[in-house]
């Protein structure tokens, strides 16, 4: 056999080795979307009970001033919570939610604030290490299937950073880069301002508080007090909507992971084709070669035998 | 008779729903019982038990859950319990709870008793 068929050989079983981990991953990041879809909506009841209350406690008691609901005067500090993933081979998941990043602290900082990062997910972390720029906190080791507890710990430090002051290094506002899981096929980052809560005031909303009279929302009881129900229900409502976030990350990154790796099972497979055709002709080429070879030397030695019978 | 729409939810599930027609909660300020037509109310729990007395559908009983921390809100017949762990009597594991009871005790950590206690309370009442 020829040296060239040789090397297209190897590449072959090379790129066929490749190609079957590419499978592999493919289909495991496939089984594990839909176990982080079915997570995410086994949480959505908790989250929208949760966010009803918020918004009710927040119309009824709208005299009750909460380090978490009011707007700062002059906000200077922000703290920007980014969720990326531990892994790579996600496509591109985390530059994405990177790059969204990206642009949500030029704008903060063209607004005049100071930007605190706050991480979560290895590729993340060493984004900003390799840059040598500074973290305030970072997480790592679960963005494949996040936790509620996991989601209680990187919310802990956030909401102690807004309810200190903003002079002893506390801060305003409290924004979130994640990606939000629209559909198998499409996966966007987002940014949202959690903190302080804004009460959407949209045009629907002002129409339909028009329509049915302000008294629309019923008064509430508040047990024990309306401040104590905001202290407790606030951190929740933080915690539940990184949790969220976390899950919705996650599924994700998975459907990101196999998009990714669907499109290097193919790449590997187009490889495979045109270097198995290579191959084809390099080994036809050597036979060819060979037979050219065997006929000019029988016809040469024809030639010869000829040439000594006269 | 009216009836309360009960939405018992986890932080990562949805515990137990159904139709009530009256509820025993225990919010930071005591015990608290809510019936239909109740006043919109909104309270913080503590770590207790939480027992809802069932009708219509799910029978005439009581269904019985630890609820460790959380919220109770009603509104318009409709209340929901809100919380971060949330376990159904017949869910809890009577052993796993006695040991935690016993290993709070040796480290003397009130708070993880004060969860052991109201698991077993409340498997208790369901057996």
């Amino acid at each position: 056999m020829g040296a060239q068929v040789k090397v297209y050989k190897r590449r072959i079983k090379s790129v066929t080795a490749t190609k079957k981990i590419t499978k592999a991953m493919e289909m495991i990041a496939a089984s594990r979307i839909i176990k982080a879809q079915r997570k995410v909506d086994a949480s959505s009841p908790y989250a929208e009970e949760l966010t009803n209350a918020v918004t009710s406690v927040a119309y009824a008691a709208t005299d009750v001033k909460h380090p978490l609901t009011t707007e700062a005067p002059r906000p200077t500090r922000a703290a920007l919570l980014l969720i990326t993933s531990d892994r790579g081979l996600a496509g591109g998941y985390s530059s994405n939610a990177l790059k969204a990043s990206e642009h949500l602290t030029a704008q903060l900082v063209a607004e005049g604030k100071q930007v605190d990062h706050y991480v979560v997910g290895r590729k993340g972390v060493s984004y900003y290490t390799f840059r040598e720029r500074p973290i305030s906190d970072s997480w790592t080791g679960f963005t494949d299937s996040p936790e509620y507890s996991d989601a209680k710990a990187v919310a802990a430090p956030l909401i102690e950073a807004i309810e200190r002051d903003t002079a002893d290094g506390g801060v305003d506002e409290l924004h979130i880069v994640f990606t939000e899981f629209r559909s198998m096929m499409t996966q966007t980052p987002v940014e949202r301002r959690m903190l302080p809560l804004t009460f959407s005031r949209s045009a629907e909303d002002s129409a339909a508080v028009f329509a049915q009279g302000v008294e629309a929302r019923p008064l509430y009881e508040f047990e024990p007090g309306p401040e104590q129900v905001l202290d407790a229900l606030l951190p929740r409502y933080v915690e539940s909507r990184i949790y969220n976030a976390l899950l919705q990350s996650a599924a994700s990154e998975h459907a990101a992971r196999r998009r990714a790796m669907k499109s290097a099972t193919d790449n590997a497979q187009d490889l495979i084709k045109s270097l198995t055709r290579l191959a084809n002709a390099a080994r036809q080429a050597d036979i060819t070669q060979e037979i050219s070879e065997i006929v000019g030397g029988a016809s040469a030695l024809a030639d010869a035998t000829a040439g000594s019978d006269r | 008779m009216a009836e309360l729409d009960v939405e018992l939810v986890a932080a990562d599930r949805s515990v137990w729903s159904g139709k009530a027609d009256m509820v025993i909660a225990r919010t930071t300020s005591g015990d608290i019982g809510i019936m239909p037509n109740h006043q919109p109310l909104l309270g913080v729990l503590q770590t207790g038990p939480v027992t809802i007395r069932t009708t219509g559908e799910s029978g005439q009983g009581t269904v019985v859950a630890a609820v460790h921390g959380g919220f109770l809100s009603y509104a318009d017949g409709k209340l929901s319990v809100l919380a971060e762990i949330a376990e159904l009597a017949d869910e809890i594991d009577v052993e796993r709870a006695e040991r935690a009871l016993e290993k709070a005790k040796a480290d003397t950590d009130s708070h993880a008793e004060r969860r052991a206690h109201v698991r077993l309370a409340a498997a208790a009442r369901k057996n």
